[in-house]
């Protein structure tokens, strides 16, 4: 007797090509969410907000409606979406350069706001798309395009620890860091998204989920070495772990 | 039922027309000369069942009202020079996107921070834009409370019919004083915005909405369809006045809060025998440049007026170059200081003994 163990989730294009970098991240965190999307049986009353950098191409993935929102204005954009059509579910799937950077204005603002949406953002420690540039989150001493002698203090500062700021915005509901690094991971992950996504449906406030994620092109290395460096260097600054949950506390 | 007049301040006008129009949505910041849009709207939208949302900043307002235009319900921004020019990127995205907004631009002094003046230093940043690519910001400039009131309906109109952003050009003269206006009901068809419009994909194909294309032939028809689009609006949604055009010798071009008060100094004009008229568009962008040359070919001379350094007469000379060989001449006063009927009529008067009369030698500025 044939048993399907294992399938495309709905929210995922039937016509879809990977155009990602083997080995990395987003493939995974994309799948995560279009299958929570599946669990929560929301894909038809969901609009998502894609953003530049390398989760621009979300679109091509994602089996839902979806705005492209410019350089960092995603959660602005989303807040424009969510305001007009209170019962849908809203979500923006950005990179660290996009939220944490140029966006950190946003960003913030939408969540003090306590927008009623879900982000997720993807925190690789490079501009990837645009070929690995230092950026909000490199890590000190880590080597980029526009950091070859290292990120120094003294030159650009230290790394934004996202999670950490937006524990701190009143209007978040949920904020998690996660990793993809293992299985176990990677399921934790997926519970971490599922909640933002609940914070947004039982309007409490914003669902914001970090993902620790990999760019072996850039970084230069094996995706086997890129996940050791999320377990190590990236996990030690960057500290994994549920920051906010207002939805177990309402539960 | 009839609506009464009433005595009506420019800027509470544009908002209350918003809601007559049925705007669903307000995403804005505070910039004088056009605070009391949002300070009305923040009290009267909740009581219509719509939403005021005060944003952090000009940038997230007209990306907030991409988002918001993207699902096809009417939404409106309103701001000022300085920090329009804050939302050119979002304006040139919208405009690629093609999803329909309202932008109020209540122009001050400039450049920079410049002061809380009247101005008309930011026809340039309306018509030409600050964002990047092939696009055009649809463009209508009101002279009077009432226009700001009729204006605002059709902005909304077009900007649904043809899936475009477009802005109410006004200044901080018309957004500060008050006059007897009606706000009327809106007179124009609801335009269906189902067939695009973003509402989540229940079954149906999942819609995209975006700037970006891929297909280098695809950006192409992109580009060339959104400027069939604005020779369409061109063609049907143009508005103008003219007045004593027919026979004159001199024709006076101004737009907006001077054209009313250059309007006056014509009128004394022909009053003393000086054969003058004014053409005063009111679709600025796409600019109506037929009919200028149209103008150009029948008269002596062209006399621009305008409250700034002469940003329309580069459209007025584009208009008139190649159909006609006449001057076209400049008054105007950059950054707040009005011009008064007087001055005005003494430089038609001026301009038409060196025109017409070929008497005087030099004028201008």
């Amino acid at each position: 007797m044939e048993q399907l163990v294992y399938k495309k989730p709905d929210s995922i294009k039937d016509d879809f090509k990977i155009s990602f970098c083997p080995g990395c991240d987003h493939g995974v965190a994309v799948r995560l969410v279009a299958e929570v999307l599946d669990e929560l049986g929301v894909r038809e009353d969901t609009i998502g907000v894609a953003s530049v950098g390398c989760s621009v191409f979300s679109y091509d993935f994602f089996n839902v409606d979806v705005v492209e929102a410019p350089h960092g204005r995603s959660l602005a954009v989303a807040t424009g979406v969510k305001r007009s059509k209170p019962n849908k579910v809203v979500f923006t799937y950005q990179g660290d350069g996009d939220l944490a950077s140029i966006g950190i204005g946003e960003t913030i603002h939408a969540m003090t706001r306590g927008e009623k949406v879900t982000t997720i953002c993807i925190n690789n420690t490079t501009y990837g798309m645009t070929g690995g540039q230092g950026g909000p989150t490199t890590l000190l001493g880590q080597v980029t395009t526009t950091t070859p002698q290292g990120r120094k203090v003294e030159v650009s500062g230290y790394p934004l620890k996202v999670s950490e700021i937006l524990k701190e915005v009143d209007g978040t509901a949920f904020v998690a860091r996660v990793t993809l690094d293992s299985p176990q991971a990677i399921m934790n992950a997926k519970k971490c998204i599922k909640k933002a996504f609940e914070a947004q449906l039982k309007g409490l406030g914003t669902g914001f989920v970090e993902i620790l994620a990999t760019c072996p092109t850039n970084w230069k290395m094996t995706p086997q070495e890129a996940h050791a460096r999320v377990r190590g260097e990236m996990s030690e600054v960057f500290k994994p772990g549920i920051y906010k949950d207002r939805v177990s506390e309402a539960k | 039922m009839k609506k009464e007049k009433e005595l009506l301040k420019g800027n509470y006008a544009i908002a209350q027309a918003a809601i007559e129009a049925g705007c669903q949505t307000y995403f804005g910041y505070p910039i004088t000369p056009q605070s009391e849009i949002g300070e009305y709207l923040s009290e009267h939208m909740p009581e219509h069942g719509r939403t005021f949302v005060a944003a952090e900043s000009e940038v997230a307002a007209i990306n907030m009202l991409l988002g918001a235009g993207s699902t096809g319900l009417k939404t409106m921004t309103s701001s000022s020079s300085c920090a329009v020019a804050l939302m050119q990127e979002g304006l040139s995205f919208i405009a690629g996107d093609e999803i329909p907004c309202v932008l109020v631009s209540v122009m001050r002094g400039g450049p920079g921070l410049g002061y809380i003046y009247p101005s008309q230093g930011d026809y340039y940043q309306a018509t030409k834009g600050g964002g990047n690519g092939d696009y055009k910001l649809v463009t209508y400039a009101p002279d009077s409370v009432q226009e700001c009131i009729d204006l605002t309906y059709k902005c909304f109109y077009v900007s649904q019919k043809y899936r475009t952003p477009v802005c109410l050009l006004a200044d901080g003269m018309l957004g500060q004083m008050m006059e007897p206006a009606v706000v009327g009901e809106y007179p124009y068809p609801e335009v269906d915005q189902s067939s695009w419009a973003l509402d989540g994909a229940k079954g149906r194909e999942p819609r995209f909405i975006a700037s970006i294309e891929r297909e280098q032939e695809g950006l192409r028809k992109r580009v060339v369809k959104m400027f069939e689009k604005y020779n369409q609006i061109l063609e049907n949604e143009n508005v103008f006045e003219k007045y004593e055009v027919e026979g004159a010798k001199l024709v006076i071009t101004a737009f907006g809060s001077i054209a009313r008060i250059a309007k006056a100094a014509v009128k004394k004009a022909r009053k003393n025998g000086l054969k003058v008229g004014l053409f005063r568009p009111i679709l600025l962008n796409p600019f109506p440049e037929k009919i200028v040359s149209s103008i150009a070919q029948k008269v002596d001379g062209i006399l621009d007026i305008e409250l700034n350094c002469g940003q329309m007469l580069q459209d007025v000379k584009a208009s008139v170059a190649g159909v006609a060989s006449i001057p076209v001449e400049f008054f105007g006063r950059p950054a707040g200081m009005m011009m008064t009927v007087e001055e005005i009529y003494e430089q038609i008067e001026k301009t038409y003994k060196k025109i017409v009369e070929n008497k005087y030698g030099t004028a201008c500025i």
